[in-house]
């Protein structure tokens, strides 16, 4: 393939990029409104998995706190919601998540692999749990209202976080920083030995990935109406954003983005009338994926193609 | 005081012998066999509604469905590992590759079993009642179905200390802990053993069950709670070593029953603190290495 085709190529994909945002942007003014909420909520998931991705994808250290950051910026927005405008609303969901997986990378240092799972998957469920318990004891009542925001809005904004991460996840693949990423997930040792700072790195990724999730969580809240640690720190959706990025497969920019699209599409046909037959489901898939399609669906059409040009 | 603190403590050494149980059967999942098994608590689960609907629909004693649910258990877990997780094993490249998947896969057990369960027995929270009569020393009152729940969970756990330290099989199940591949060199069947494991710590749960169905309120989806405080007890006590899973269930549902006695609601979160603290300063538990 010589360099003409190439950038022509690369312009091409491009510009059927920007071609499909628009489409996106447009769509709230000619399809009914049940589309654009259940657009929302497909939104929702890529935008978790894509930002799981962009931390535990490269460096295999498998994050399970995603709702925790999730749930922050939920909180966020039920506390500060009534008082102040929408966009610092987010915009303060999102540097809470952010802190917090700062504070949570700070302290995981030291652990590795299984103790990095079950730690993280800790934090998440105490955070529930003392909400809880918080709520029931100290203050009487469990959940709150948030106020509510027109369903456009929410999605235009959900928009606009989906592009951004889309961004952010594209620009960290091709820098040095995903390189060093790409590195630990490697061999952690081998990268701290050629200058690396392993640490930092991680940290900084951790918390990149927590701002997003953040700030989806935010926006979400004012869709739900009422929210509870139950419901803001649902476990699922640590689970969630694993197993559609696996489902996907890691190894490219849109494996995650359509794991979760197919995914949460499924669940938005099933979980209403058969919830029970929906999670029978997405158990079976995750233990068909990860026995017969450790790469994902990208590695799939990855080696399909590698065939094709074989032949 | 005195009834006050005998209280606390009989019901502390009660849920500590179900403790040690549940975690001495994720110890061998996980210590042996690398398998964090998320969904040993579903295995508990099944053993507890099996009880439930063994008792209510045919009166089966829950005593005689303990020796049914764990050897049936143990079957179903040593075929699950004999397919699922063997393949796993031998498509992994490397041992820390096969500890991530094979969690991977044991999540998605944990939603088959739990969603089956749910589809089977609904979400209500069930009980029954067995053996509830009580009789008291100095001034504290015990129910005699915690008791013997206790006596049955000491005298599992003992006897299956006895069957690892004694024979042939616990020593090559103990061989294979240590080092897989030496344990092959030398003459054990290594994906046997690593089932019989996965089996015997879903005998575990077969056997925890039951019991706990005897004392506890069931309902489908409290699987999850046991295994998370299974994990936290096999991490106190140490990754891959049995005597520490034993002491540490111990140690945690005395833990427990003092929380609980201050404030019943706080429990779980003193759990979560105690093994996020554990996780920070000494991730080798107490007799880890």
């Amino acid at each position: 393939m010589d360099i003409t085709t190439f950038t022509s190529k690369r312009s091409f994909l491009y510009g059927l990029m920007f071609l499909i945002l628009v489409l996106f942007a447009t769509l709230p003014f000619c399809v009914p409104p049940y589309l654009v909420i259940l657009l929302t909520t497909i939104f929702m998931y890529v935008i978790i998995t894509l930002s799981w991705t962009i931390f535990s994808g490269p460096t295999r250290y498998i994050s399970l706190a995603s709702a925790a950051f999730f749930g922050v910026g939920v909180y966020t927005s039920a506390l500060l919601g009534k008082t102040l405008p929408l966009p610092v609303v987010i915009a303060a969901g999102s540097l809470f998540s952010f802190i917090l997986a700062l504070c949570i990378g700070l302290l995981t240092l030291r652990l590795r692999g299984m103790y990095f799972i079950i730690f993280t998957f800790s934090i998440s469920e105490l955070i529930r749990h003392f909400l809880l318990w918080w709520e029931t004891t100290m203050t009487g009542t469990v959940g709150r209202w948030v106020v509510i925001v027109d369903h456009t809005v929410v999605y235009y904004v959900i928009l606009v976080i989906f592009v951004l991460v889309l961004l952010a996840a594209y620009l960290i693949r091709r820098s040095r920083f995903g390189l060093a990423l790409r590195s630990i997930g490697e061999q952690e040792e081998a990268a701290t030995h050629i200058g690396i700072n392993a640490t930092l790195v991680k940290t900084i990724t951790f918390a990149i990935s927590a701002f997003f999730m953040g700030a989806t969580g935010a926006i979400m809240a004012t869709k739900w109406k009422y929210i509870d640690p139950r419901i803001a720190f649902d476990p699922l959706l640590s689970f969630m954003p694993v197993l559609m990025a696996i489902f996907g497969g890691t190894g490219h920019l849109l494996g995650p983005v359509f794991g979760a699209a197919v995914f949460a599409y499924i669940e938005e046909i099933l979980t209403t009338k058969f919830p029970y037959y929906y999670m029978l489901l997405f158990g079976s898939i995750l233990i068909v994926v990860i026995l017969f399609l450790p790469h994902g669906m990208v590695g799939l059409v990855q080696k399909w193609r590698k065939e094709g040009l074989r032949r | 005081m005195l009834s006050t603190i005998l209280d606390v403590v009989i019901g502390g050494l009660i849920m500590g012998g179900i403790y040690a149980l549940i975690a001495v059967g994720l110890s061998l999942q996980y210590g042996v066999g690398r398998v964090l098994n998320v969904s040993h608590g579903e295995f508990i689960m099944i053993g507890a509604f099996a009880t439930w609907s063994l008792y209510t629909l045919l009166g089966v004693s829950p005593l005689v469905s303990l020796v049914i649910c764990g050897p049936v258990l143990f079957i179903i877990g040593f075929l699950i590992h004999r397919t699922l997780f063997q393949y796993l094993r031998d498509q992994s490249e490397s041992i820390g590759a096969f500890a991530d998947s094979s969690l991977l896969a044991s999540f998605g057990l944990l939603f088959i079993i739990q969603n089956l369960a749910l589809l089977i027995w609904k979400a209500d929270i069930r009980g029954y009642s067995y053996l509830d009569s009580s009789f008291s020393v100095l001034d504290a009152v015990f129910a005699v179905n915690r008791l013997v729940a206790l006596l049955f969970a000491v005298v599992i756990s003992s006897v299956f200390y006895i069957f690892l330290t004694c024979t042939r099989l616990g020593k090559a199940i103990r061989a294979a802990a240590e080092d897989p591949t030496t344990a092959q060199v030398m003459g054990v069947n290594i994906h046997r053993v690593l089932a019989i494991c996965f089996g015997l710590g879903a005998l575990m749960a077969g056997f925890a069950g039951p019991l706990i169905s005897m004392i506890y309120e069931i309902q489908p989806t409290m699987g999850l709670e046991y295994t998370i405080i299974a994990i936290i007890v096999v991490v106190l006590g140490g990754l891959g070593s049995i005597t520490g899973s034993l002491i540490g269930g111990f140690i945690l549902g005395l833990i427990g029953s003092i929380v609980t006695y201050f404030d019943a609601g706080l429990s779980l979160i003193a759990y979560y603190v105690i093994f996020i603290l554990l996780l920070l300063v000494r991730p080798t538990g107490i007799l880890g290495k």
